[in-house]
């Protein structure tokens, strides 16, 4: 046994049992799991009214004491013998212990009322998001009458960011999703020797629905996430505060350049990532069942009109848009604190994505007799 | 190599910060020691390095050269399990965890030991919270509803939790008003005395300078130029002491030393 280990010696004096306290009571002994065990083994076998002697201790400090206090129910032990710093240590630890008041669980009516409030939170949140489109909308409206104090270079800078880096990882995923579809679809036409129908499936399917959707997809995660953790630090350093007292609007100088960014970037990542799925389509289908480019080339317009572009290129800027507006919506809704940035963010990437997948039902819905 | 009254130990210490042409020397071959007990305060100019003297003490980060050595071991090890028990550091901002209430922020470092039991740790943190003169009633606040003196105080208790001998402050007092600063000093003053400790602070304020400070060392040239009781350093010739002490400022922050004949 070490010298510091916190341990207990019992001792017969003539006014009764008493118990010399050894070792360091301290918390970084306790750190030690074995230690904190020594502890409260010592104190379980004191017998009850024993006297105590914390003379010989190597320390105690606050933990230490308050491990005893409390061992001696709250209270001062029938016989005390401690050094006048122990003793100082032990009043402090007294005079401060206190019990909190209790939370009190919830009553009916305290529900019923949390639930009304979630609901004003709700409408809150449309209530915000509407003003945000609104301001967008007079924003534009100004920018039209002053395209010279435009904030031009957030827009080219947030295009960079948020198109040409986007460029690399969007490419990928679609081709690689051009080339498992095609992979797939092609097991099925050859058992009914359907071969060159593929060019008919990739062209729609790709052009229409995947490539944009895929791009939006990619966007919501990399970018709008990007957005709303941008604007919610900008709330945690008082930097949105601070933009407001020099009269500069959040949403002309915040929101506005990431929606345009955004607005003209999406249909243009929408395109390429199309452009890479069908190019992955292609190599499976030539490798898959000896459909040649040359042939896929030749057939896609007449597979797939070109109606399916434009209605895929309007729909990616609706995505674009709502991506930005979104995640400027929670950014801006983030408390000045880490665990609110972090819902923040979430919230965002999972409200945007669903919006694209909603808005993308509604586009299917709308546009039905368009293109197919 | 430490005789036991050192608890902090700085040997030929350099820091080099790269630059474009050549490297920028912040440190030049400093040596510092603080004893046991003593309230030592870190004066110098902006970009003096008091704040990277502090941070390589606390072993966030490294010398080019030279050693440290606080309460006899290599600062890279405070970064260890149970490194609350050894320094405690008052962060200037507090650097309170946001997302946690005050009573699971002063408790965090106890927590974090996963071999006590919850009951003994709310009382020991409930214990902190009053010692720095805070009610129970703050114990479920979230940092976020905190004034500013407030926060200090709560940082302070965290800090403290474990009883470390060794507590580093950084700019204690900046950003308080001269009422909380005072009670905050107050507080420092008295737990310094009651506790023990010894403290290491950075500080700009001559009020909390003069206050608290059993010893001043002035970081000048690159290095310690001097280091002694208070009225030593004001009788040290160099332009930055003049400067800094017998300003317009100065003058009336060394009333209190007339005044109040310094005590420990």
């Amino acid at each position: 046994m070490e010298p510091s280990t916190p341990r207990t010696e019992k001792q017969d004096a003539a006014g009764g049992a008493s118990l010399r306290v050894l070792g360091a009571w301290t918390a970084g002994r306790f750190a030690d799991a074995r230690m904190y065990r020594s502890a409260v083994a010592a104190l379980a076998d004191a017998p009850p009214g024993a006297g105590w002697d914390l003379r010989d201790a190597q320390q105690i400090d606050h933990l230490g004491a308050q491990l005893l206090w409390n061992h001696w129910g709250r209270q001062w032990p029938r016989q005390l013998d401690a050094e006048p710093g122990q003793r100082a240590v032990l009043e402090r630890v007294a005079q401060f212990t206190v019990d909190l008041p209790p939370r009190g669980r919830l009553t009916w009516a305290e529900r019923y009322l949390g639930l009304g409030a979630a609901v004003v939170r709700a409408g809150r949140h449309v209530r915000g998001f509407v003003r945000l489109t609104g301001q967008l909308m007079i924003d534009m409206g100004r920018l039209a009458r002053v395209p010279h104090n435009g904030p031009w270079r957030d827009v080219s800078g947030h295009l960079y960011r948020i198109g040409a880096t986007a460029l690399p990882i969007t490419a990928l995923v679609g081709f690689l999703i051009g080339v498992v579809l095609a992979y797939l679809t092609s097991q099925q036409l050859k058992q009914f020797g359907a071969d060159a129908y593929i060019v008919n499936i990739l062209g729609v399917s790709l052009i229409r629905e995947l490539g944009p959707m895929l791009a939006a997809i990619l966007i919501a995660g990399r970018s709008g996430s990007a957005i709303t953790a941008q604007i919610g630090v900008m709330r945690v350093t008082d930097e949105l505060d601070a933009m407001r007292v020099m009269g500069i609007s959040h949403s002309w100088r915040l929101v506005m350049p990431r929606a345009m960014a955004l607005a003209i970037a999406m249909p243009l990542i929408s395109v390429w990532t199309t452009l890479a799925a069908l190019g992955g389509g292609m190599l499976s289908a030539d490798l898959s069942m000896g459909i040649t480019p040359q042939y896929f080339f030749n057939a896609l317009p007449a597979a797939a009109s070109i109606n399916n572009l434009y209605l895929a290129t309007a729909k990616s800027v609706v995505f674009g848009v709502m991506i930005a507006l979104i995640g400027c919506h929670y950014g801006l809704r983030v408390k000045p604190n880490t665990q609110s940035l972090g819902e923040g963010t979430t919230a965002s990437v999972v409200t945007s994505i669903t919006a694209v997948i909603l808005i993308d039902a509604l586009f299917a819905v709308l546009f039905k007799d368009v293109g197919v | 190599m430490t005789d036991g009254r050192n608890v902090i130990e700085i040997r030929g210490l350099w820091t080099e910060f790269p630059g474009a042409t050549r490297n920028f020397v912040v440190h030049q071959d400093l040596d510092l020691d603080v004893q046991r007990g003593e309230v030592l305060s870190l004066v110098g100019g902006s970009g003096t390095g008091k704040t990277v003297l502090l941070r390589q003490i606390l072993g966030l980060e490294s010398p080019s050269r030279g050693r440290i050595s606080v309460l006899g071991q290599a600062p890279a090890s405070l970064g260890e399990r149970g490194a609350a028990s050894r320094v405690g550091m008052l962060f200037q901002h507090g650097a309170l965890f946001s997302a946690f209430s005050v009573l699971d922020n002063i408790a965090f470092p106890l927590r974090e030991l996963k071999t006590l039991p919850p009951e003994l740790i709310r009382d020991a943190a409930l214990v902190k919270l009053q010692m720095v003169g805070l009610g129970p009633e703050h114990a479920d606040k979230m940092p976020a509803d905190l004034s500013g003196g407030m926060i200090k105080r709560v940082a302070l208790a965290r800090a403290l939790i474990m009883d470390p001998p060794l507590l580093l402050l950084d700019e204690p007092t900046a950003g308080l008003d001269p009422d909380s600063s005072d009670s905050f000093v107050t507080l420092l003053r008295s737990l310094h005395r009651d506790l023990g400790l010894t403290v290491v602070m950075v500080t700009h304020d001559l009020d909390t300078l003069f206050e608290l400070s059993t010893r001043i060392a002035v970081l000048a040239d690159r290095k310690v130029i001097v280091n002694g009781p208070p009225k030593q350093v004001i009788a040290f010739q160099h332009p930055f002491i003049h400067h800094f002490f017998l300003g317009e400022r100065g003058q009336r922050a060394m009333e209190l030393l007339r005044e109040y004949p310094f005590a420990v």
